[in-house]
């Protein structure tokens, strides 16, 4: 009796006790729940099989990032899906990203009406559902832009419909690998001249403009290689044949209304991590900065962002993440992500409910970690160093 | 989650619907109404009518086994449900019959716990345009843009039509009937498929149901019909019946107006005797139903013609094959005998 109170008493050993206690207790609510799974699917008669992923899926696709048609597998359309997720994530993020950040810095501007206008925008925005806002954008683009036979035309060669936008597609021909090489050796030219100006500048204190010769380098040499070349790219235009436009890239009206609605929405929530990342740094540093005589830009972009960005990269992330998942309500306007896809149309189908939500499940964890463990890479690269 | 709450009600369903099920018909008489499970809304079919009663095609089909069964065509009480929830309800005992446009097909009549006891509507997989896009045929609709409502074989039926006839188009899923057709409207789509029948009744909700038409193929074969619980054939058999009665009535010309006065009477067509319960008719008592059962169905509620003509003329929809088959169509009832 007294060894049992004795280890009871003892801090370390109660607190292994408590741990064995509860993983016993999650092992057993785990088994618990693929027992009762398992039972009810042998009282239907259904097994688990994962054989459906490789008969033809049937069903098209109307946006696909690789080659699919209907007598493709069921994975396959899946994959179509998931690259489908992936694009909209990506654009979405990076509008999020650009326009959250702006706002946020626009927010603790000195201009009354600018910082009231990103008040109201951050305010309106994150208070309303982002099912509302992606069915807003959706009825937006579809209800007041024309129909493809009577499309808004940019210059003969873009196009603006109700069925989505038509850009020209660049085609390259034959001499385009010196417009590519011309442009590997633009690349390699501004990484060595960043590096010689930071050099020269730590020993002279002589400033560069830097970016802009850069950036010239990196516009002109490749353009100069192209008309060398003999213009090795010619446009595909898009033209109206029948009911819709053919030829050209086209972004459809669901792949838009989801990037802006997604972007807007999760940009709102950004733009407030932006000003509590800047506000968290101390006021000191930027009088500091500001008495030494550098630009507000210089201010922002070289003392307050590096120190603000400790703070905001971890809410960050969860941002990041939640655009990803929130990309799921593509459904709602017929965007066929993998929701749609393998998730939908495939479950339909197949009926096979458990297997088809455990991959989608999965795939959604995995990118979720994925985008996690690149953002804490980041984190790691930008934390304060002890030094 | 949902997926596994679905499949523990249809099991619980199962597992319950076993004890009750062997009286079905004692059951409805006990509460003295039938639970018939309809569409949530579908023009002609069964919908609310400006006073808030349901009624349609589909409803009427209710109306005629409280008719046959409880002697009153009013005595239904209606539970609506959805394309996924319909088997899930009907498993549960949440209504005795249902009657929703539901296509009989093989794994549904064999896989899942029920029996389809006949077809009431031959319908079929069709195509909706404007008239101003000029299309006369579905084959003219290479790089159109469809509107489908997912979740059924509509995908496949309409992947396979387009592939088989060697063109292109641009699907557009969406999600409900409702969502679907606000894009047909909005002019994001330039067609819209779902089963024909669905189609006429879109179209007359429309502000201008002469602007659009019907394209004349149809891709696919859809048997609408009535569906009960697995188990109790005596159930069956009326419901069944129900439906014959009402084809029988168009077949032998009884109408609501005059099958009182046939019933009154000895007709040289002993089967009008026999199913108006002038001459007996042979294991009636079997079903459990009094002698009058197939009058008060054609006084109550009319015969199948009557009742189509009623729901689904004004939606322009034709006999066709839903036509009896001495009339070019496909209803052909076993003898009353």
């Amino acid at each position: 009796m007294t060894f049992f109170s004795n280890i009871w008493r003892n801090e370390k050993s109660r607190e292994i006790i408590v741990q064995i206690l509860v993983l016993f207790f999650l092992g057993w609510f785990i088994s618990w729940l693929v027992m009762n799974v398992n039972a009810n699917f042998e009282a239907l008669g259904k097994d688990i099989s994962f054989e459906f992923l490789f008969i033809p899926a049937g069903y098209d696709i109307n946006q696909y990032l690789i080659d699919y048609n209907n007598r493709d597998s069921h994975l396959r359309a899946g994959i179509v899906g998931l690259l489908n997720t992936g694009l909209v994530a990506f654009f979405g993020i990076i509008l999020a990203t650009v326009l959250g950040v702006a706002l946020g810095i626009i927010r603790l501007s000195k201009n009354w009406l600018a910082s009231k206008i990103a008040y109201w925008y951050v305010e309106f925005t994150r208070n309303v559902p982002i099912l509302l806002h992606i069915l807003l954008w959706h009825g937006i683009i579809i209800n007041t832009l024309p129909h493809p036979r009577k499309a808004i035309s940019l210059g003969e060669v873009t196009f603006l419909s109700n069925r989505g936008f038509y850009i020209p597609k660049p085609l390259t021909e034959s001499g385009i690998e010196l417009v590519y090489l011309f442009f590997i050796i633009a690349i390699i030219f501004s990484i060595l001249f960043t590096k010689h100006c930071k050099r020269k500048q730590d020993l002279t204190g002589t400033q560069y403009p830097v970016f802009w010769i850069n950036f010239s380098v990196i516009c002109f040499l490749p353009l100069i290689a192209f008309f060398l070349s003999g213009m090795p790219i010619s446009l595909e235009i898009p033209a109206l044949k029948g009911f819709n436009f053919r030829g050209g890239m086209h972004m459809s009206p669901e792949l838009a209304a989801l990037t802006f609605a997604l972007g807007i929405y999760t940009a709102a929530f950004i733009a407030e991590i932006v000003r509590a990342g800047i506000l968290a740094i101390d006021k000191g540093q930027r009088e500091a900065a500001e008495s030494i005589g550098l630009k507000p830009s210089k201010v922002m972009n070289l003392v307050i962002l590096p120190q603000a960005r400790r703070v905001i990269i971890p809410p960050l992330t969860s941002q990041y993440l939640n655009l990803t998942k929130n990309s799921s309500l593509a459904i709602a306007i017929g965007y066929m992500d993998l929701v749609a896809t393998l998730g939908g149309i495939s479950l339909n189908q197949t009926g096979r409910e458990m297997e088809t939500m455990l991959i989608v499940m999965l795939i959604y964890l995995s990118v979720s970690l994925s985008i996690s463990a690149f953002m804490n890479w980041y984190n790691s690269k930008v934390k304060l160093v002890g030094r | 989650m949902k997926t596994k709450m679905l499949l523990a009600g249809v099991t619980a369903g199962v597992m319950f619907a076993g004890s009750v099920l062997a009286s079905t018909l004692d059951d409805v008489r006990a509460r003295g109404k039938l639970n018939c499970i309809i569409n949530t809304g579908l023009a002609g079919f069964a919908a609310p009518d400006d006073k808030g009663n349901w009624t349609g095609f589909d409803v009427d089909f209710c109306r005629a086994v409280a008719a046959a069964t409880l002697g009153d065509a009013d005595k239904v009480n209606y539970t609506t449900a959805t394309g996924k929830t319909r088997f899930t309800k009907l498993a549960a005992g949440e209504g005795e019959l249902l009657s929703r446009n539901t296509t009989w097909t093989f794994s549904r009549d064999v896989d899942l716990s029920q029996t389809f006891i006949g077809v009431n509507y031959y319908d079929g997989q069709g195509f909706m345009v404007p008239k101003a896009l000029g299309v006369k045929s579905a084959k003219g609709l290479d790089g159109a843009s469809v509107c489908i409502q997912t979740g059924t074989t509509t995908e496949l039926n309409l992947a396979e039509f387009f592939a088989g006839n060697n063109i292109k188009y641009n699907p557009v899923p969406i999600e409900t009937n409702a969502e679907a057709q606000e894009l047909y409207k909005a002019g994001r789509c330039d067609v819209y498929t779902t089963d024909a029948s669905g189609l006429y009744a879109t179209m007359m909700s429309f502000d201008n149901p002469s602007d659009h038409m019907v394209l004349p193929e149809i891709v696919s074969k859809e048997p609408l019909g009535p569906v009960v619980r697995h188990g109790d054939d005596q159930w069956a058999d009326i419901v069944a019946w129900v439906l014959r009665a009402m084809m029988a009535g168009e077949e032998k010309g009884i109408t609501s107006k005059n099958v009182k006065e046939l019933a009154a009477k000895d007709n040289k067509d002993k089967e009008i005797n026999r199913l108006l319960g002038k001459d007996p008719l042979q294991g009636l008592s079997k079903l459990g139903l009094s002698a009058d059962w197939a009058v008060n169905v054609i006084s109550q509620v009319g015969n199948y013609q009557e009742s189509f003509e009623k729901h689904l003329f004004p939606l322009t929809i034709k006999r066709g094959m839903n036509a009896l088959y001495r009339d070019g169509g496909l209803h052909y009832i076993p003898p009353i005998k």
